[in-house]
């Protein structure tokens, strides 16, 4: 038997270096660039061919205004997915929020509006909290579970609202302007939007907790050998995505201030779009708010420039589509590049 | 003075199996301390109740003297207990300093997270190990010594007094292992409790103080090293009766059916050269990743290789198709018949005729009819326990299970069958039973190549054993040589015996 010896001398033998990545895959990798860059042509090439995309009463602020709505629901959104979970049921949370919030100033027009926006704030949470103790308790997958709230919510809100309709003279004169001031040139809604956005990204990347999030997205077995709680974790982003949804249903109602029972349908999808093209990984783990913030503003923006640049309403769905594939495959394909160079150094 | 951790008579169960029996270990600090056992002696199950993953149906669990009960991985931890899998898990999308310090990153004086401590934080450790890796490089892709290093790093920086890596080394290069037992070394200078677990006796002998010995979920000896030497820790492992087993019944052993030459594949196998006659069993045997289930599967064309010839019969095998190999004659049982096996929701029948579909059809229609004629004459004939025909596969006992398997292959009348661990996971009475099928199976003439970590069972069953060690064929010992000492010796000894063919 021949017993190897030990040395220091060989203990301090292989290293692992960082490697340096190449120009054109940083500037990939940074999708929050390219998104500015796509977003940016698609303005100027929009508002070249038809100057009143841009430059009409009140067409920086809608341009400005409408991606709130999406930005609210995406990074609800994008905090499930990047906990290796799903959202279907944002969509009809929103519907049945905004039904919420209109019929509270209808029926109770002495809340203050604050109050009315923090309790629809908290009927999303509420809805959204459904799903995650289905998913982290009952350990059904999310795709289940918010496949069958999606609709259990919707039936919700036909029931509720039946024929009836949010009206336009229910909701209080100041709240309907909300959506139109601006501060500063930038409409109010935008703002909050942002404020979302940056507390979001805040936490996601610099509170444990939502790296946690992140790590049972990562790894979910490699969680548990550490110590977290992931049952909790994974009722966390429901949470979030409910909330969040709900203030998408506050600010359809500021927009819109109308709606019937039908309000939200298809959002989810929208939402999970506007993830996967602003970077979010859709078996979890990657992903920056910032963005998805940028997804759901340029899936917002195509969608009012498609019909000002006069391509058919058929089409627009089509070019959604080619670029969240387009984005997936992009991923794969850098990933998958990643994974072959890091073998290659592992043989060499 | 207490011991640092102690655990005595722990037992625990899974469903039926007693996976621990009497389990039993003493550790001090500043020790370096071996356990070994054969594959399924109980070594992981003990680890995992020592790190919070499982609890224990009984026994003592003293840390410091002190009866503990954890609860959780956190809990373990809280107490000062790292485990080092052989399969390090990280967080492939974290950097490696997030991957140390994950769940309890530091926060800066606004509570956001500390990114720069983190980073002074690893280069210290890390120099402190004596390496070097970029804090800031994804832990994707990283080799698996790094990956193990960063989980030191981890238990070190968590204060960890008990270490516990289990078989850390059998992924790893020489230097990597020098690497590894070197910080092992400085760790146990450092007045830290090690549980080295190892196949390979060479790195036992030469780092640790004692060993412990287990086999069948029990506690057989703890020694001193210097009191021992490999052939009684062998005797130790091994030492079990065989009476209990089915033993190949002698059949005449035909033309070559199955011929594999110079088959590689990087990094998994390499220059594998063997044949199997009609009516021969020859078994696959050697440690768990040595390679044996990955040179089945090549040969039957779920993976492919890089260079070699599979031939069956005279006629050669294209390189991963498996329908081109199952369409010559060729079989497969796969190791994990839950997952590749069978499909647990359909019927015993239709998992019986799931090979012959083909033959059973009419017009291109398959109806339960038309199953039932094959599917009830396989199931008798194997004996396949169950009330109806229609029972759902994942209803059935694993014994069971694996003879629906069997009958499905039988059904194609393969001139090959490849058995990959035939009788893992089934009970007792059970497992006599299908050592009885694959006898008789031999005996039709049909060749079978078996894989199993089994000893008794590779004893029992096997014309020739075949040694796999680190990808390689290392020895080819016949029925009347083999003895558990020698197949043993040849599994964990690189220079055991020289290639026989």
């Amino acid at each position: 038997m021949t017993i190897r010896q030990a040395t220091d001398a060989a203990v301090a033998a292989p290293t692992v270096s960082g490697r340096k990545r190449s120009v054109w895959e940083w500037i990939f990798q940074a999708r929050e660039l390219s998104l500015i860059v796509v977003i940016v042509a698609l303005i100027v090439v929009t508002t070249v061919t038809q100057p009143q995309y841009l430059f009409s009463d009140g067409g920086v602020r809608d341009l400005l205004r409408t991606p709130a709505l999406y930005i609210a629901l995406a990074v609800g959104e994008a905090i499930v997915i990047i906990s290796r979970n799903i959202d279907l049921s944002v969509g009809s949370v929103l519907g049945l929020t905004a039904y919420f919030c209109g019929n509270m100033f209808h029926t109770m027009p002495a809340v203050p509006i604050p109050v009315v926006v923090l309790l629809s704030l908290i009927f999303g949470a509420i809805l959204g909290s459904v799903n995650g103790l289905l998913v982290a308790f009952l350990r059904v997958p999310a795709l289940v579970i918010t496949l069958g709230t999606l609709y259990s919510y919707r039936g919700i809100s036909v029931l509720w609202i039946g024929g009836n309709f949010i009206r336009p003279d229910w909701v209080p004169k100041e709240f309907k302007e909300f959506s139109l001031t601006t501060f500063l040139g930038v409409p109010k809604l935008l703002i909050v939007a942002l404020i979302v956005v940056l507390i979001a990204a805040w936490f996601m990347s610099s509170r444990r907790t939502g790296r946690d999030l992140y790590a049972i997205g990562s790894n979910p077995e490699a969680a548990v050998l550490y110590g977290m709680r992931t049952k909790w974790l994974a009722l966390i982003p429901f949470v979030i995505s409910g909330t969040l949804a709900g203030l998408a249903g506050v600010i359809y109602v500021s927009i819109y201030a109308t709606g019937d029972s039908k309000v939200g349908t298809g959002f989810e999808l929208q939402a999970i779009a506007a993830a996967v093209v602003g970077g979010v990984a859709v078996i979890g783990g990657s992903g920056r708010i910032g963005g998805v913030a940028l997804g759901a503003f340029f899936l917002a923006t195509l969608t009012t420039a498609l019909p000002v640049l006069s391509i058919p309403s058929l089409w627009q769905q089509a070019v959604v589509g080619v670029l969240i594939v387009g984005a997936i495959t992009l991923d794969r394909v850098f990933f998958l590049i990643r994974q072959r160079r890091a073998r290659k150094e592992l043989s060499a | 003075m207490s011991h640092l951790l102690e655990l005595h008579d722990v037992t625990k169960t899974f469903g039926a199996v007693a996976a621990l029996a009497g389990a039993e270990i003493v550790l001090d600090s500043g020790t370096i301390h071996a356990l070994v056992g054969e594959n399924g002696a109980g070594k992981s199950t003990l680890v995992k109740i020592i790190g919070g993953l499982h609890g224990r149906d009984g026994g003592d669990f003293l840390l410091d003297g002190e009866s503990v009960d954890f609860r959780s991985t956190a809990d373990a931890k809280h107490h000062g207990i790292a485990v080092i899998y052989q399969e390090p898990t990280l967080f492939p999308d974290f950097t490696v300093a997030e991957n140390i310090f994950a769940g309890r990153q530091p926060y800066t004086r606004f509570g956001t997270i500390d990114r720069a401590e983190m980073r002074r934080a690893t280069r210290e450790l890390t120099e402190r190990l004596g390496i070097v890796i970029d804090p800031d490089r994804d832990a994707r892709g990283l080799s698996i010594a790094d990956q193990q290093v960063i989980e030191i790093a981890k238990a070190i920086s968590l204060n960890a007094k008990v270490l516990i890596m289990d078989e850390p080394t059998a992924a790893l290069s020489g230097v990597e292992v020098e690497r590894l037992m070197g910080i092992a070394r400085q760790l146990r200078d450092e007045g830290k409790g090690i549980i080295f677990i190892s196949h390979r006796f060479d790195e036992v002998f030469a780092l640790c103080s004692t060993i412990t010995v287990m086999r069948d979920g029990q506690h057989i000896a703890t020694s001193l090293i210097a009191d021992v030497t490999v052939d009684v820790i062998i005797r130790q492992m091994v030492g079990r009766s065989v009476e209990n087993l089915f033993p190949k019944e002698e059949v005449a052993i035909g033309d070559v059916v199955l011929d594999v030459e110079h088959l590689t594949r990087a990094g998994v196998f390499e220059d594998v050269s063997f044949q199997v006659r009609a009516g021969e069993i020859v078994c696959l045997a050697g440690l768990v990743g040595a390679g044996r289930s990955e040179i089945a599967r090549a040969v039957f064309g779920v993976d492919s290789y890089e260079s070699g010839a599979v031939t069956l019969g005279g006629v050669a095998v294209p390189r991963h198709r498996p329908s081109a190999a199952m369409a010559l004659g060729m079989g497969f049982v796969p190791e994990d018949r839950r997952k590749q096996g069978l499909a647990m929701t359909a019927g015993v029948q239709s998992n019986i005729t799931l090979a012959i579909r083909n033959q059973v059809a009419k017009y291109g229609f398959l109806t339960s009819k038309l199953e039932q004629g094959p599917a009830e004459h396989w199931a008798r004939r194997l004996q396949v326990k169950t009330r109806a025909l229609d029972t759902h596969a994942g209803m059935l006992s694993g014994g069971n299970q694996q003879k629906v398997v069997l009958a499905k292959w039988l059904a194609t009348n393969p001139k090959l069958l490849i058995i990959d661990e035939p009788t893992r996971g089934i009970d007792v009475g059970t497992k006599s039973e299908v050592h009885r099928l694959i006898s008789e199976l031999a005996g039709t003439g049909v060749a079978v190549l078996m894989i199993s970590s089994e000893l008794p069972e590779v004893l029992g069953m096997a014309d020739r054993v075949l040694i796999v060690r680190e990808g390689r064929l290392t020895a080819n010992i016949s029925r009347a040589d083999a003895t558990a000492e020698r197949v043993m010796y040849a599994a964990t000894h690189a220079a055991g015996e020289e290639v026989a063919k």
